[in-house]
């Protein structure tokens, strides 16, 4: 992969252009389903693209000082850190060179939510240090099974190449990976029944409390970046490979778009736990089945 | 007015984020604004959503007749709401402090302390009597993004000087 093909796929597709329309497509699907399931309309078509305009023409409380600049810095490292994991994502062949790094994505997939601990932190609003406080204790959490679940997946097929993962022939585990997965996505994008970070009126609104206009705007666009890469994950493991390149992005798109249904299913049935329960369902009832996976990978890998 | 302006009257009349603020209400109209929210109103296809923090609010609602203790909170909250901003009185107690006219606790009406653009009458008012006062209150903000470039906005009609540390 020469540099063109590079630039065009962290610019073009599934990069920039690509992804923040489908933040906004999905972040309106997730409203909109929602609303749906729970017997509303729903919010337009066009909200979320509303929502950023509005948010990009508010005022923002004037900042000075260190932490100032940083609050300014932290939506932007996590947009450029969410872009940059969608534009890994290996939707179109590439050919030889760089090719998507799996570990590199989970790194860029974590640095929006460290930010957001960060940025709470740093606002230095007692109810933005609540809801960092939340965040990393719900990382900690999650994390664990989300790793193990990727490690199991990565060591049963042998590479931590997330494009020859792609090419790779599916088997039973990495099913059972890619379960655990879809367990740690609500937590990983702050939907319910893991809510806790961002808990709406209960701590306000958590980290984000004093963030306000063009700053807000890019935590919403880092957030719906976020369900893009975590959605398009899912959807690169899970899907098969075919080799026509147009179907395996419609295959891609359609996968992520049932993604994001579902989550928002599960996101309108349940309600917001609470952070001890939340801490206990990942380290009690989640962590044994990715022991069990990463146990049988291993035991496999020493029977070949 | 050129293009972006245009865009931006739209998107403000298109998403209107709430902030709810009770000063001395009974909570019949905090349970009405509630109600314009559920699915029998569904205030959300005007793009309505209830935000838990005031800076991420472009319109705060504010229900009850303003106490002697509301007064210093209200003027905080209303400072803390980024511009442009509007205001909505729900019910009738902002608006003329209703049967508590005259009460020695209060310090009402709401438009003594803060600019009140929209007021929405009733005892309780009806959710779809709210949701017209919102919509009225979202359009005043695009007229307003008509009137002046957006660069022009000022950011602080605040009254009260915010302090930084919380004191719990």
């Amino acid at each position: 992969m020469n540099l063109t093909t590079a630039l065009a796929r962290l610019l073009i597709f599934p990069g920039l252009l690509f992804a923040v329309p489908a933040a906004w497509f999905f972040l309106w699907v997730e409203r909109k389903s929602v609303a749906l399931m729970q017997g509303r309309i729903g919010p337009p078509f066009m909200q979320p693209f509303y929502d950023f305009i509005k948010l990009l023409g508010k005022s923002t409380p004037p900042r000075t000082g260190v932490a100032g600049t940083l609050m300014k810095a932290w939506p932007l490292i996590a947009v450029s850190a969410a872009a940059g994991a969608v534009g890994l994502l290996p939707v179109l062949p590439s050919f030889g060179g760089f090719e998507g790094d799996l570990i590199l994505l989970l790194a860029l997939l974590e640095l929006p939510s460290m930010c957001i601990i960060a940025a709470g932190f740093s606002s230095r609003s007692i109810f933005g240090e609540i809801g960092s406080a939340r965040e990393a204790v719900l990382g900690v959490s999650y994390n664990v099974v989300f790793l193990l679940a990727i490690v199991s997946i990565a060591a049963s097929q042998h590479t931590f190449r997330l494009e020859a993962l792609a090419l790779l022939p599916p088997s039973f585990l990495r099913y059972l990976g890619i379960a655990a997965i879809l367990i740690c996505l609500p937590a990983k994008l702050h939907i319910n029944p893991f809510s806790l970070p961002n808990a709406e009126q209960e701590i306000y609104s958590g980290p984000m409390t004093e963030y306000a206009g063009p700053e807000l705007a890019m935590w919403e666009l880092s957030h719906g970046l976020e369900w893009v890469a975590a959605t398009g994950l899912v959807a690169t493991l899970a899907g098969p490979h075919v080799t026509a390149w147009w179907l395996g992005v419609v295959i891609f798109v359609a996968l992520s778009f049932a993604v994001v249904i579902l989550l928002s299913a599960v996101a309108a049935a349940t309600a917001r736990l609470a952070i001890d329960t939340t801490v206990r369902f990942y380290w009690q009832c989640t962590l044994i089945f990715a022991v069990l996976a990463i146990s049988s990978v291993l035991f496999m890998r020493f029977r070949s | 007015m050129n293009l972006w302006n245009r865009l931006m009257c739209y998107s403000r009349r298109r998403s209107p984020w709430l902030f709810h603020m009770n000063s001395g209400s009974c909570n019949g109209c905090d349970i009405e604004l509630i109600a314009s929210l559920t699915p029998r109103y569904d205030a959300e296809q005007l793009g309505v959503r209830l935000e838990g923090s005031p800076r991420h609010a472009d319109i705060l609602c504010i229900t009850g007749p303003v106490t002697h203790n509301a007064v210093n909170a209200v003027k905080t909250v209303y400072g803390q709401v980024c511009g442009p901003k509007a205001v909505v009185a729900i019910g009738s107690c902002p608006a003329t402090t209703n049967v508590f006219i005259d009460s020695r606790t209060l310090d009402g009406p709401l438009n003594r302390h803060i600019p009140v653009d929209v007021f929405v009458p009733g005892c309780p008012p009806r959710p779809d009597a709210i949701i017209q006062g919102i919509a009225a209150a979202a359009g005043i903000l695009a007229e307003r993004a008509a009137k002046k470039p957006v660069a022009e906005q000022t950011t602080e009609p605040a009254v009260v000087p915010e302090t930084s540390e919380v004191k719990l």
